[in-house]
């Protein structure tokens, strides 16, 4: 009837992965590296952000397409947002 | 006993007339609770991209913001929030077993955290105040330049407005969330949900995770732009 339940022990290790990425990019962001420290950054809150979604948002192991689909274009959209804003605003001459 | 509708609509409270079955119902819930979430997902966007566009214009202001800000506090409340997660996940988790004392347990540790967090912010927030980082007419800030470059305060301003913007909203979604599962404790107290119905748990649950997400994002775009040296 209801959704297959998962192992408690998943939980937890989604935990601790999510708590060790936090001290990592704090660590990082301490590390000179120019104009990577924000993609290093955005990556791991990316990565974080993944994590909560599979697993403690179950959409790994959902049945239901629509949601993946809902998933995706929100991200196509916010993606529409932000890379036509920024290519307008990095390719115009503004004084 | 006659299957008169009154019979079958007692034999499962929970089911609204109009679905089939309680797993169809729960389907509905929880797509309905992704559509709202990608309409949150742009709402908080329309910020994450004013924020883009003048950090890469004036990021100098941006660095010395982010620098004034309490890093430890920061990370805090982000391993904070982490914690709550997990106790909903383990929480819904609770409610699918039908697990009463559990989950009442996991929803109020939920509570715990979530007015920590907002304990925390209140505390951070409060410094900003003290030290006149507030944008409008008492605004402030001490340093005069960043690493050689100038720091113009208008444009610093800009800074520290998205900044109370982006935790202001995230903390009144907060707020909500915490309002959400006072409610979602008192009818796990009342034993309303088990096995065959937990959707308002799974959904505010799906709430509370993708609050989590936005903080996870505006931590280091607020905190960690320039902590080099």
């Amino acid at each position: 009837m209801s959704e297959h339940i998962l192992s408690s022990k998943l939980y937890y290790g989604i935990w601790i992965a999510l708590l060790v990425l936090t001290a990592t990019t704090v660590g990082v962001a301490h590390i000179e590296l120019g104009p990577w420290n924000v993609v290093v950054a955005l990556a791991i809150a990316s990565l974080k952000a993944v994590l909560v979604v599979l697993f403690f948002m179950h959409v790994k192991y959902t049945s239901e397409k629509m949601t993946k689909v809902i998933i995706v274009s929100a991200i196509f959209w916010l993606l529409i947002l932000l890379a036509l804003s920024l290519s307008d605003y990095a390719t115009r001459l503004w004084s | 006993m006659s299957d008169s509708p009154a019979a079958v609509e007692s034999r499962d409270l929970a089911l609204r007339h109009h679905f089939a079955t309680q797993e169809q119902q729960r389907r509905a819930a929880s797509l309905g609770m992704w559509l709202f979430l990608s309409t949150e997902i742009m709402f908080f966007g329309g910020m994450f991209c004013a924020y883009l566009i003048y950090r890469r214009l004036y990021y100098t202001e941006f660095a010395a913001g982010s620098r004034s800000l309490d890093v430890t506090l920061g990370a805090v409340n982000t391993a904070v929030l982490i914690c709550s997660s997990l106790t909903v996940a383990l929480g819904v988790r609770a409610a699918q077993m039908g697990k009463r004392k559990l989950l009442v347990v996991l929803m109020l540790l939920t509570l715990v955290f979530g007015v920590a967090f907002l304990g925390i912010k209140g505390v951070e927030w409060n410094s900003k105040f003290k030290e006149h980082h507030v944008p409008g007419t008492s605004f402030h800030f001490e340093q005069t330049a960043l690493d050689g470059k100038p720091i113009d305060p208008q444009h610093i301003q800009l800074y520290f407005s998205l900044y109370f913007a982006m935790t202001g909203m995230h903390a009144l979604h907060m707020i909500i969330g915490v309002g959400m599962f006072l409610y979602l404790t008192y009818h796990s107290w009342k034993g309303r949900y088990g096995p065959e119905y937990f959707t308002p748990v799974e959904n505010g649950g799906l709430y509370w995770h993708f609050v989590d997400i936005v903080w996870i994002y505006l931590f280091p775009l607020l905190y960690l732009i320039d902590l080099k040296k």
